[in-house]
């Protein structure tokens, strides 16, 4: 059984600018998957079809075997949790209740276990003492946070974070890492900071130009020198992924 | 009167008058705002009346009497307005220490001082004991078009990013050198606003996507309102009906 | 311009209210299942930019400045009815939230700042569009004269709503000459800042400038041109001059002082640094007998101002940019 499996999906932006190139990959569930790629590769693009924001011109995309199209929609959107690589996109009510309410409001969940949900999300990241702040008011790290749980109260099957770790200071980002690793969601972190895939995903696939040119156990690709390079990611410098013994 | 201001008045406390539903609340404002405007100009008795309401509201709330002066310091361009008119009246002049004033304008002006003080000393009042969001609320329960809360809901939450992006452009700007002296002066700042308006609307497009992401089909669903009780209303619009009071007897009179 | 409780009565106030009611619920309509369901962050984030932008002060002449109502903007960039929702949306929440303008005279105040600016720049900027020959110099000229009129449109709604129902007994014709003069100042200022701001938009996004939406237009230069700046000041001192020997006779002579607190206190946001303003603040000449002769004189002593420091401006900024 697969979570998600894409199989050979393309895009073209409407001004032309072809973006994705029969992008094909499958991810089990459970598993913790990091997706690499410089700038401009378009990992933003195709995160934004998982869930049917952007619509492929051909390919398939489907989610515990229930194929994408206008009558799955719905569904699909509670299963993938989008969280967007800025968190002040993302937090778009004026409290954080509120806000982490309006996904299970919108999938139709009754008023009482919406609160419920809340609730629960947002202890699962630790900010329940948050609830009746103002999302602007918030720190980097509390926003990504409550980001987080705004996907979790919808009970997402695939936990999908583009950028996590932009504009989080090292203490934000720790915590981020320990509070990934404990959420037992199927997950896809599209970055290219290497330490924290490293750190968090046993496997990453890189994307290069709108295809998939890599896919493998994280500490091999990041050992390959030639591919990094040949791709712009680097890793910081000193970090030795052979010296390191990976999760 | 002034351009804009990034913070609202909110005073943060838990006073009685915190506690009132913001629905309530605006309400009361209204018919509070409401009978003032309408007392005739003579009825000074009338505004001593509104102000002792005013001030035992003031004493409720907690807010500190400061606070509330200097925010309704607002009102000061008005006043200075409305203190000339004595000088400028028509029809017979009373002596005034050394001047010959407009019985009329003097009327006049403290008719203007009167009722514009008192008004926005309430709205300051509001304004000082209620959240932001809550007047949201209220003012859906108060049946305003769910879409008119929305994109008023939208323009408070991205408010302080949009003047916040806008303030570090005008500050780049003067640390190289930028000071404006007319209004064709402000070319690069207006074009650093249609830069602004332009990044703006693509957030927009982003939260929407955002907002698609977490199944929104377009209908604004708007969260359930705890019930007001009839104590509630009754101890909301109190003050109102007082000033209601004063206001008919004062006409009447 | 956000009018204070207790200048106009309740009456008309209440008048004001019903009509601004009746603009929202058609914009509303107008707008549309579009605005419901789309355009709701966008909307919410243009509100947000309007709010942002009239924090804009500008030094407009004699030691006044204006601030950017932003109404004639929103509607060449939104549409009409779109453009109105965001700056009436701006107008209620000042109110609620910083007790800016009165809550009774809320009906004249989204009347004035927001359906008037809107309405007036939209019809102004599609009219000019219409007779003007489809280029980019013709977007700005349009856009400057757009944002000037819906000033001057605004300030005589409020001295409309006054004229019925003002309180304080500050004679009409006084107010008029103030408000109307003013803002005619005031209208140059919003009107170079709206045709920039315009420009800006329609050289990186010509697809967001709603205005121009069904018009082709060749693609343009990033930047407006100085022939376009020059366009719009002549432009701008045209409807100035206009505006003084029209209006200024209708008004008769005003008493001294009233008009100069107008300016520099009341009806329009005074500049800091010029707490009593200029020497022309209160647009009377001194010593000249005939007041309406000394009104008109006045007001175009100060246009003349204004278009001298306009030019002495736009030549430093053409000598900064060849430096
Ligand atoms: N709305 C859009 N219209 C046209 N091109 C776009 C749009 N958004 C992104 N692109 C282009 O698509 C490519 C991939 O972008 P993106 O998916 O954001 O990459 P990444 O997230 O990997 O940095 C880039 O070349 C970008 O310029
Ligand atoms: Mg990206």
């Amino acid at each position: 059984m697969t979570q998600l499996s894409v199989s050979d999906l393309s895009f073209s932006y409407p001004d032309g600018t072809e973006v994705l190139k029969q992008v094909s990959l499958a991810i089990s569930p459970g598993e913790r998957v990091g997706l690499l790629g410089p700038n401009g590769a378009g990992k933003t693009t195709f995160v934004l079809h998982l869930n049917g924001i952007l619509r492929a011109s051909s390919g398939t995309i489907s989610l515990g075997g229930m194929t994408l199209s206008d009558q799955t929609l719905r569904e699909i959107r509670r299963r993938v949790g989008l969280v967007f690589q800025d968190p002040d996109d993302q937090l778009f009510m004026p409290t954080v209740f509120a806000d982490v309410a309006f996904g299970p409001a919108n999938f139709g969940f009754p008023p009482e276990q919406v609160e419920h949900r809340v609730k629960s999300a947002l202890e699962s990241v630790g900010e329940w003492h948050l609830a009746d702040r103002a999302p602007h008011h918030l720190s980097g790290g509390e926003r990504r946070k409550v980001a987080i749980a705004t996907v979790l109260a919808s009970d997402s099957e695939l936990l999908v974070l583009d950028e996590p770790t932009s504009n989080l200071d090292p203490a934000g980002r720790r915590e981020l890492v320990a509070l990934l690793s404990l959420l037992p969601t199927t997950q896809l972190i599209v970055t290219h900071d290497l330490p924290f895939v490293f750190e968090l995903c046993p496997r990453s696939i890189i994307m290069d130009g709108g295809r998939v040119v890599a896919d493998g156990p994280t500490g091999e690709l990041l050992s390959n020198r030639q591919l990094l390079a040949a791709h712009r990611l680097e890793l910081p410098f000193g970090f030795d992924p052979t010296n390191i013994a990976p999760r | 009167m002034s351009g804009g201001h990034a913070h609202a008045l909110h005073f943060h406390g838990h006073s009685p008058i915190h506690r009132l539903p913001a629905a309530v609340k605006l309400v009361g404002l209204l018919a509070f705002v409401l009978a003032v405007v309408a007392t005739p100009a003579g009825a000074v008795w009338a505004f001593s009346g509104y102000t002792v309401i005013l001030m035992v509201l003031l004493v409720l709330s907690e807010v500190p009497a400061r606070f509330f002066l200097t925010r309704l310091a607002i009102d000061l361009p008005f006043i200075a307005f409305a203190l000339l008119l004595p000088f400028v009246g028509e029809g017979p002049r009373v002596e005034l220490g050394p001047f010959a004033v407009s019985a009329a304008g003097l009327l006049g002006a403290w008719n203007l001082i009167a009722k514009a003080t008192l008004s926005a000393g309430a709205s300051v009042l509001l304004a000082a004991t209620t959240e932001v969001p809550d007047i949201l609320a209220g003012l859906s329960r108060l049946r305003v078009p769910a879409v008119l809360v929305a994109i008023a809901s939208f323009m408070i939450r991205y408010l302080e990013v949009v003047a916040g992006e806008f303030r570090r452009t005008r500050i780049a700007m003067a640390a190289r050198g930028y000071k404006p002296r007319s209004a064709l002066d402000w070319k690069p700042v207006a074009v650093s606003a249609g830069a602004l308006f332009i990044r703006s609307f693509e957030r927009g497009e982003r939260v929407y996507q955002a907002m698609l992401a977490r199944g929104y089909d377009g209908n604004w669903r708007t969260g359930a309102h705890e019930p007001i009780t009839r104590s509630q209303w009754l101890a909301g619009l109190l003050p109102g009906i007082v000033a209601a009071t004063i206001m008919l007897a004062s006409r009447l009179l | 311009m956000h009018v204070p409780d207790g200048f106009i009565n309740v009456a008309t106030a209440a008048g004001a209210g019903v009509v601004a009611v009746s603009g929202l619920g058609a914009s509303l309509r107008r707008t549309g299942r579009d605005l419901s369901e789309r355009q709701i962050p966008f909307a919410g984030l243009t509100a947000a930019f309007i709010f942002a932008v009239q924090m804009l002060n500008f030094p407009v002449a004699a030691g006044t400045s204006g601030h950017l109502l932003g109404g004639s903007l929103a509607a060449i960039l939104l549409g009409p009815w779109l453009g109105a929702l965001a700056v009436a949306v701006v107008v209620f929440m000042q109110a609620l939230m910083f007790a800016d303008g009165g809550i009774v005279a809320l009906g004249l105040n989204v009347l004035n700042m927001a359906l008037v600016t809107a309405l007036v720049g939209w019809g102004v900027f599609r009219s000019v569009m219409r007779v003007l020959p489809r280029r980019s110099s013709a977007v700005m000229i349009a856009s400057m004269l757009a944002g000037a009129t819906s000033v001057v449109a605004s300030s005589l709604s409020f001295v409309f709503q006054y004229a019925i129902g003002g309180e304080g007994g500050a004679p009409l014709q006084s107010v008029f000459q103030a408000m109307v003069g003013v803002h005619s100042l005031i209208g140059i200022g919003e009107g170079v800042i709206t045709a920039v701001a315009v420009g800006a938009v329609l050289a990186v996004r010509p697809d967001l400038v709603k205005g121009v939406s069904d018009l082709q237009l060749p693609r343009l230069a990033t930047a407006p041109s100085r022939k376009s700046i020059l366009a719009f000041v002549t432009g701008g001192l045209a409807i100035a001059l206009a505006l003084v020997f029209l209006v200024a006779p209708l008004a008769s002579g005003a008493p001294d002082g009233l008009e100069r607190v107008a300016i520099d206190n009341g009806f329009i946001e005074s500049a800091q640094e010029h707490p009593l303003g200029g020497p022309l603040a209160d647009y009377s000449v001194s010593g000249i007998e005939n007041e309406q002769t000394g009104a008109v004189l006045a007001g175009a002593i100060g246009v003349g101002a204004t278009f001298v420091a306009g030019l002495i401006a736009a030549t430093i900024l053409r000598r900064r940019r060849s430096a």
